[in-house]
């Protein structure tokens, strides 16, 4: 294989143009908030020593530089935030409310359409039962297997092959699980699953046709990929548990089941809301999954998917965004969670 | 961190990645330099002018399909001087609208859906073909071609490749082993394909599965079959929804496919029951018939691509390709088929220049002698087409009897052409009865 | 802010029970969950393992053959692999997109990773008025479907920014491996919501007491967070990074709109998703190629497991 490095060298320029412009960037911040409160607070000191000198009541500064210096470490996350996200966020508001060409206004039509569309109403219910099933499946599997592993020998080799998934796109997954569903009318099966079936003295069938089996078999994708992520974040939290208490639940003979309960489960609850939390936004927004394994057919559709047809694909521009506003919707009541949860950890 | 230690270092390095960013930015493409003068550019003169400039093309050609466009035009570039760009993409109908919203369409877009070529059009994106351009068009295709690239008596765009879709492939060799004969009518079909059943062996067999396109395989049947059972007439005014999509008469034609693709006693050769349909590839879906599984796929002259490697198409090979019969004769002898379009999203003169170039006898006659390649350009020569079924769709395409229909999903709304009514076909297929699925697409098209 | 006892981040001291006592008993208890969860942890890998033994298997055995008789009849080959790496297409070489690929991953791992535990530390640490609304509207900004930013995005980097008939911004007007720059933005948008969220997570439960007496002190903001912040959250820093490089290597879309598909820009992801695209249900490319595209993540993972561990684990758990 012939390989001109020549010609890759631009890449690597480029690459360290990039590298120089972080440090350039991140240093000159942090060099910047360096210096200029020492100048203001040598100008501080200069005018209270004035001030004191002339007698005069004494002015008060420590407030406004403490929200200055705030909006300089948050700058450059505010403005990529702007760009990025929260000006295509209002457009995509705005387009929901008009035509597909976004020539006209239309007010509440795609809306509407939403709801009374056979298809997008199936679309709506797929993405709740997604939502409700993955988070509570992975998060599930991943505690009890955290639990059941904390004990084991070979700990890290175990959980190294739960955690494996993750390392695997969502369409190398899909890939995966499509091959594990595979199906031959005719001479041998090739997919796993329809081996077992027959090897059980079943039919072979053609499972992600089968609604709505199908849905759970592509829940089990989504699963599979992120009990690991559940498994690490809950192994970890459980171990950080403080041995003294457990070790005094233990003498007072607590059985394991209270323990578990008891003891566990309130010492790692704020894990635990971190992985749902996590999990239930991740589940909104699956996209490639459904996308690489049926395309949306046989009523395994599901909301990013179809939004990504109606905008792309048919340049049905306001049937999109309402999907993709619709989105915005769903996340509500976590974020209401996420507010009472800061509020309680503010005052606790 | 480093970083935050050597505040000297940092400064400098800020000041370098200013400096060097600046320079490149200043930085250029690599220019061709043109060879004009050559003997074998002489068919170039007319576009002569424009060394050094480049023009992006962006298609959904891939692989090794686009290593053949490369070498197509690679005189034109060492003649002209002009390089040309060419980016494929699966994704194609997708990103160009993301790109052509974004600011950032390319020059060239092969387009191979007639409507979403008007949607550009009618957003203002494509710009209307130059005075040469269109003098090139007309002189070399029919104003058959032309319409569907051609808006409110404006021409935007040039007719590049194009298909037959009314074929049936089958093993010549099989044929002639059996002794079955082709069949010139559709009772004929019918009457082979029960023969066929009644020796053991599933007569058809058909796949849809196309990645984010399943189904298109499947309204292919259905418009070949409408054009079959009630003539072009009543076929246009459903693609343009002069007709409900759920007309009596597109529902009879549906079924009709139905009595084939539906049919358990003659699906799926090589693949399982009529469901299986949905899941085989298109790619993969006439496969069966090099090993005996399956006797007939009804697919489009591009499938010459597909067969495993090895397989001989030709009409005394392993595999040919015979017309789709008529329901009735009399009706004449509609031609189902498809193609793309080349349109501009600029106007600069060396754009014209390619898709002046693209329009002409010169190209087409290039790149049909790579092979695999054919075009309903009149100046296309048989004799440069090398493969054996593209020579027959040549001659089809240019015989005057031949009443040539675009097919009719690349005509219609992407949202129902490429969206509810493909995935009505995979619903079809999967179970659901003609009448549900017909007033579910009727009812998306608005 | 908070009165809670100066403790070490969680992270640090995860060593399970010390006392004789717990190991012994854990030793009892050990065998069967040992069992259980080794079983369970192969039958997570068995899907894996079926692509990858039918990644060496001849393409006419993939298709007719389930890859389990390959216990059977061993058929071994290298063929899907060459097919995908060395394939001779216009596309040009695998390393180029290898290359492509990590210009691709670094700095959109970096940028992002700075930039969230600044505003992170700001949210966390630095009173200001109205700053846990700032927090949840951040956190909110995670439900954006990224495919929905993409055309504004792109019209950001092709036309720049025009109010009112002036132009503020300038187009940025970038060719070829310049483009490298857009992908990086476009990823350091898109990663910043779910960064600030992690890493803010973990910089507020940091001691307070800490950061009490650096003030005390004298440490300006800049100070503590150099000093005192980014040594205690480098383990949250590596389990974000690696979950951004899993994120930005297995990326297809925001590559495939910002640098294009050419082998001058687009990543692995975009050469293979080709490859398997082309050829609908071609299991011995689509096999191979599967595994090519995980080798590296795959690699980053396993040698960065141990920080990515203790990365999550403090984030999530209060100290």
């Amino acid at each position: 294989m012939e390989f001109d490095f020549a010609a890759e060298q631009p890449k690597f320029l480029m690459l360290m143009y990039g590298l120089i412009a972080f440090v350039a960037v991140v240093g000159g911040l942090l060099l910047l908030l360096d210096v200029v409160p020492a100048w203001f607070a040598r100008r501080r000191d200069e005018r209270l020593v004035a001030a004191v000198a002339s007698g005069a009541t004494l002015p008060r500064w420590r407030k406004p530089r403490e929200g200055l210096i705030a909006l300089f470490f948050l700058l450059p996350t505010l403005l990529f935030l702007l760009v990025g996200l929260v000006v295509p966020a209002i457009r995509t508001t705005l387009l929901s409310f008009m035509d597909k060409d976004s020539s006209n206004w239309v007010g509440l039509a795609n809306y509407s359409w939403l709801f009374s569309e056979d298809s997008i109403v199936r679309v709506l219910i797929n993405s709740l039962i997604w939502v409700l099933l993955v988070p509570l499946a992975a998060t599930a599997f991943g505690l009890i297997y955290a639990v059941l592993v904390d004990k084991a020998r070979f700990e890290a080799v175990a959980k190294s092959l739960i955690f494996l998934p993750m390392a695997i796109s969502f369409v190398g997954a899909a890939i995966i699980w499509k091959f594990v569903y595979a199906y031959r009318g005719d001479g041998d099966q090739i997919g796993l699953l329809n081996q077992i079936v027959v090897s059980l003295g079943g039919e072979p069938k053609q499972w992600l046709l089968e609604s709505p089996l199908n849905t759970f078999l592509l829940i089990v994708i989504m699963v599979w990929i992120q009990a690991g992520f559940a498994m690490v974040v809950l192994s970890a939290a459980i171990k950080a548990i403080p041995a003294d208490i457990v070790e005094a639940a233990r003498l007072d003979g607590v059985s394991p089941w209270q323990m578990f309960w008891q003891i566990t489960m309130p010492s790692i609850r704020p894990a635990l809301i971190v992985v749902v939390v996590t999990l239930s936004i991740a589940t909104l927004k699956v996209f490639d999954i459904v996308r690489t394994a049926t395309n949306g057919n046989y009523d395994t559709n599901v909301i990013a998917t179809e939004m990504y047809n109606q905008a792309f694909r048919y340049q049905e521009n306001g049937q999109g965004s309402a999907l993709a506003v619709f989105l915005f919707v769903l996340v509500i009541p976590i974020v209401i969670y996420q507010i009472r949860n800061l509020r309680q950890q503010r005052e606790g | 961190m480093a970083f935050a230690r050597s505040r000297q270092a940092l400064a400098i390095a800020g000041v370098l990645g200013l400096a060097l960013g600046a320079t490149a930015c200043g930085t250029g493409n690599d220019k061709k330099s043109s060879n004009a003068s050559k003997p074998e550019c002489a068919a170039y003169e007319k576009y002569q002018g424009h060394d050094g400039k480049k023009v992006t093309i962006y298609s959904s050609i891939r692989d090794i399909e686009a290593d053949r466009l490369d070498q197509s035009w690679k005189q034109f570039e060492d003649c002209t001087g002009i390089d040309i760009d060419h980016e494929g993409s699966g994704e194609f109908e997708a990103q160009l609208g993301v790109r052509v919203d974004g600011g950032n369409a390319p020059d060239l877009a092969f387009i191979p859906q007639p409507g979403l070529l008007k949607r550009f059009v009618d957003s203002g994106k494509i710009k209307e073909v130059g005075a040469d351009t269109k003098a090139m068009a007309e002189q070399n295709f029919t104003p058959d071609w032309l319409k569907y690239s051609t808006v409110n008596s404006k021409l935007y765009g040039v007719p590049l490749g194009s298909n037959v879709k009314s074929y049936v492939w089958y093993s010549p060799k099989t044929f002639k082993e059996k002794g079955w004969s082709v069949p010139t009518t559709w009772d004929e079909l019918i009457t082979l394909s029960d023969k066929i059943a009644a020796s053991g062996t599933k007569p058809w067999c058909a796949g849809i599965e196309s990645g984010d396109a399943t189904g298109w395989p499947a309204t292919d049947w259905i418009e070949d079959v409408l054009l079959r059972t009630q003539g072009v007439e009543v076929y246009d005014q459903w693609t343009t929804h002069g007709i409900p999509f759920n007309d009596p008469k597109v529902a009879d034609a549906v079924d009709k496919a139905g009595t084939i693709l539906k049919n358990e006693k003659y699906m799926n050769g090589g693949f399982g029951g009529v469901k299986s349909i949905a899941t085989t590839s298109f790619q993969e879906a006439g496969t069966p018939i090099t090993t005996g599984k399956c006797a007939m796929h009804r697919q489009a002259s591009f499938y010459a691509n597909q067969w495993p490697e090895g397989t001989k198409v030709a009409e005394d090979g392993d595999v040919f390709a015979f017309y789709f019969p008529a329901v009735d004769p009399a009706k004449g002898k509609p031609v189902l088929g498809a193609g793309e379009f080349v349109s501009a999203f600029a106007d600069r003169p060396e754009v014209q220049a390619v898709q002046t170039y693209l329009a002409s006898g010169e190209y087409v006659n290039s790149r049909a002698k790579i092979g695999d390649w054919l075009s309903a350009n009149k100046k296309l020569d048989i004799n440069n087409v090398p493969n054996p079924v593209d020579k027959l769709s040549v001659q089809i395409l240019q015989d005057p009897k031949t009443e040539f229909r675009f097919d009719g999903s690349d005509l219609m709304p992407a949202a129902v052409g490429a969206g509810t009514f493909w995935k009505g076909m995979v619903d079809w297929i999967n179970g659901k009865d003609t009448t549900t699925v017909l007033n579910g697409i009727e009812g998306s098209w608005k | 802010m908070t009165t809670a006892t100066p403790t070490v981040p969680a992270g640090t001291q995860a060593t399970g029970p010390t006392t004789r006592a717990a190991r012994v008993r854990k030793r009892l208890n050990s065998r069967t969950a040992t069992l259980v969860s080794i079983v369970i942890a192969l039958l997570w890998t068995i899907p894996t393992f079926g692509l990858f033994i039918s990644s060496f298997r001849p393409e006419d055995q993939i298709k007719t053959t389930g890859w389990w008789t390959f216990f059977s009849d061993p058929q071994f080959t290298l063929e899907n692999y060459q097919e995908v790496l060395f394939s001779s297409s216009s596309s040009g070489q695998l390393a180029s997109y290898f290359i492509n690929s990590l210009a691709i991953t670094i700095p959109s791992v970096l940028f992002p990773l700075a930039f969230a535990s600044l505003a992170a530390y700001a949210l966390a640490w630095i009173n200001f008025k109205g700053r846990d609304w700032l927090y949840i509207a951040i956190f909110s900004l995670q439900i954006v479907p990224l495919q929905m930013a993409l055309v504004p995005l792109l019209k950001f980097f092709s036309t720049g920014v025009t109010v009112a008939g002036v132009q503020i911004l300038p187009a940025w007007d970038l060719v070829d491996e310049q483009k490298f720059a857009q992908v990086w933005f476009a990823h350091t948008c898109f990663a910043l919501p779910f960064a600030v969220f992690l890493l803010h997570n973990f910089i507020s439960q940091l001691p307070g007491d800490l950061m009490e007496a650096a003030r005390v002190d004298g440490a300006t903001h800049p100070k503590i967070f150099r000093t005192i912040v980014l040594p205690l959250i480098t383990p949250a820093l590596a389990a974000f990074g690696i979950f951004q490089f899993l994120w930005v290597w297995n990326d297809l879309l925001v590559a495939l709109i910002f640098a294009g598909g050419g082998d001058e820009t687009a990543p692995l992801t975009v050469r293979l998703a080709e490859l398997a695209g082309t050829r609908g249900n071609e299991w011995q490319r689509l096999t191979a190629g599967a595994f090519v595209s995980i080798v590296v993540p795959l690699i980053v993972f396993l040698s960065l497991q141990r920080f990515f561990v203790r990365g999550l684990l403090a984030g999530s758990v209060k100290g």
